[in-house]
């Protein structure tokens, strides 16, 4: 360790107890903001002497990183950014705060992969999606395809890659070594063309694509999911029963249960662990707000809001909160690419910064619904006195995280 | 009341959706329906032949590779007879470029477009333009979302939609989007028809005649919103393309 990385971290360890102490947050990202400006190698420094894996893709980074930690955790201690913190300035944070864990597993936001995995040089690499998603920021998806598949170029890791996201497959395949998981893919709309030569790819109904141009195929899966059973590389079935809802959430526990099998851990040991979890972060959180059971949902872009109305449940009222902030995407046209009219015959109320986007998305829809601003008025709004759900994006997600928290 | 259903085509939904614009197509029935026409969205797939006999073709955004694809697949001119038939056209941003004279793709090379617009479309000096757009055209102001790369000069065949108030359109003479004949064009999502219904219903009028007013307070309040925010912003012209900010 040298000694400027050491100062590094007690400057960061300093910053983040004084944002917490005068109330600015949790100290996480100013943290690891000052410790990487007195050190710019501080989270290569940070990660010298561990095996870390990282989880990337548009959808279910921290479900897959909680269901890896849970597997991995069966055998040690492991160092993750809970939280969610997942730019350099967040794993930063997360490595300098545990100096003892040998293994760990970092979630990291899509365009920075490349960075953080040459800067820490992990053990294993989990891919799970591309599609859509914060267009203002990322520009087009399969751009971001190229620069994850020229980071993985003969880099001397093991790619764990879901063998069924075209997008994600063409940049695994550059990699050495790679286990294929069938994990599923419900939205194909960026991924129509090939993204290696751009053709119309041919796609068949048990999830299989080619492109008859180029001959880019879907890999072979070593690990496959049938309905509720995963199917590990030896051809044993193992049934899993998640708390999680939703067929994408076997999918993840597959792509999880694979990277955990680089550790060694043993499938159904890996399995058990994931199946315990309740929630994620807020994510599927039951519970109850004024005498009414509630459920909250976090839906982030189409695929995400069209995987998450399938888990939704049939007739119960629903708060649709969006909100357009830098986190968000600036752009909420994406709420066009959602199928709201599934919830035609349900009570809604859109709420969030940009309620008025969602109201007029439903009214062409033709959903039933309100508009109501205050997050807590949106939720009273609800018809009835049974269950509600909450479908909400990022920012407005973490506003009823703490007004359920706070009821 | 026409007794025949409009059908709109929404051209290619898997190569050019990939900003929400395949809502315009729900916008335009919607509208259609609730004045009591029947009308019809016809998704076309990538592998299936344009549908002459639609009497609306809708086009929207798409990255670079979808786009060059999607031209291939409308050489064939269906589309063309279309415009030259006088139905209503309406394309924005790649579905845009592809109507013009020539793009480039997204390794800088050039392409035939359609030859529906007389415009070029090259690449902007500054970095891609991302944000709010307003612009003041025959149809009111207009208010949406661009994201592209491209910068198109429009020729002397083609007018501009409207003058630009806020944001970067066309990135030439201060215009955004294009007028030619029945073909309408804009860099605008949100989608371009949903936050605009005046735009949607003149290009419906040129289907089915005389619209009756609809009550469209909703549209109303979003347009009020969206406007007062991005003249209370006062944006920047250029905003950058890399924002980080933190989520998982």
């Amino acid at each position: 360790m040298t000694t400027r990385f050491a100062l590094a971290r007690a400057a960061g360890a300093a910053a983040a107890g004084l944002s917490r102490l005068t109330g600015r947050g949790g100290g996480t990202t100013i943290g690891g903001r000052v410790t990487l400006l007195v050190d710019p190698d501080a989270l290569a420094q940070a990660a010298l002497g561990r095996e870390l894996a990282l989880v990337s893709g548009t959808n279910g980074k921290t479900t897959t990183r909680t269901f890896l930690v849970a597997a991995l955790r069966t055998r040690g201690p492991v160092v993750s950014n809970a939280g969610g913190a997942n730019l350099p300035t967040g794993l930063t944070a997360a490595l300098t705060a545990d100096r003892t864990s040998k293994v760990g597993v970092l979630e990291v936001d899509e365009p920075f992969l490349p960075r953080v995995a040459a800067a820490v040089s992990p053990r294993a690499i989990v891919l799970l999606n591309l599609s859509r998603d914060q267009l203002d920021r990322y520009a087009e998806v399969r751009r971001l395809a190229g620069i994850w598949r020229e980071a993985l170029d003969g880099r001397a890791v093991t790619v764990v890659a879901n063998a069924d996201d075209p997008l994600v497959a063409w940049a695994a395949s550059a990699a050495r070594d790679v286990v294929w998981v069938g994990a599923g893919q419900g939205w194909t709309y960026d991924s129509t063309s090939c993204p290696a030569c751009g053709d119309v790819l041919q796609r068949d109904a048990a999830g299989g694509w080619r492109s008859a141009t180029c001959g880019l195929t879907r890999p072979e899966p070593d690990w496959s999911v049938d309905g509720d059973t995963i199917v590990d590389p030896s051809g044993a079935r193992h049934v899993v029963q998640l708390s999680l809802p939703g067929q994408i959430n076997v999918g993840n526990a597959a792509l999880a249960a694979a990277a955990a099998g680089v550790w060694g851990v043993e499938p159904a040991a890996a399995l058990a662990a994931m199946a315990a979890i309740p929630s994620v972060e807020g994510r599927y959180l039951e519970t109850h707000y004024r005498g009414r059971p509630v459920r909250l949902l976090l839906a982030k872009n189409p695929a995400g809001w069209t995987e998450t109305l399938r888990m939704s449940r049939p007739g119960v009222p629903v708060v649709v909160a969006v909100n357009a902030r830098a986190a968000d995407g600036r752009d909420p046209s994406w709420l066009w690419d959602v199928p709201f009219e599934g919830l035609q015959g349900r009570h809604a109320i859109a709420t969030g910064e940009r309620s008025r986007d969602v109201a007029v998305r439903l009214r062409y829809a033709g959903v039933d619904h309100v508009r109501v601003d205050d997050a807590a008025a949106a939720l009273a709004a609800a018809h009835g006195s049974g269950p509600v759900e909450i479908l909400a994006n990022y920012t407005a997600f973490q506003t009823y995280r703490k007004v359920l928290r706070d009821a | 009341m026409p007794e025949s259903v409009v059908r709109i085509a929404l051209v290619f939904p898997a190569l050019l959706g990939t900003y929400g614009d395949g809502g315009n197509a729900s916008v335009l029935a919607q509208r259609l329906r609730w004045r009591g026409h029947a009308a019809e969205v016809i998704d076309v797939d990538v592998d299936a032949a344009l549908p002459a006999q639609a009497d609306v073709y809708v086009l929207g955004g798409g990255e670079d590779t979808a786009q060059t694809l999607a031209v291939s697949r409308l050489a064939a001119g269906a589309l063309a007879r279309a415009a030259a038939a006088g139905k209503p056209v309406f394309a924005v941003c790649a579905g845009f470029q592809i109507l013009g004279e020539t793009f480039l793709d997204g390794r800088g090379e050039v392409h035939r477009g359609l030859g529906l617009i007389d415009c070029r479309t090259d690449r902007l000096d500054g970095p891609r333009a991302v944000g709010e757009l307003l612009v003041s055209s025959p149809y009111g102001v207009l208010t949406g979302y661009e994201n592209h790369g491209g910068r198109t000069v429009l020729g002397p065949g083609a007018a501009p939609l409207g003058t630009v108030d806020a944001g970067i359109g066309n990135g030439d003479a201060g215009v955004d989007g294009a007028v030619q004949g029945s073909v309408v064009a804009t860099y605008l999502h949100g989608p371009a028809l949903a936050r605009n219904p005046a735009l949607a219903d003149h290009l419906l009028a040129a289907v089915v005649g005389d619209l009756a007013p609809i009550d469209d307070r909703e549209e109303e309040e979003l347009r009020r919103e969206r406007l007062a925010a991005v003249r209370k912003a006062k944006r920047a012209p250029w905003r950058r393309q890399w924002r980080p900010s933190a989520r998982s």
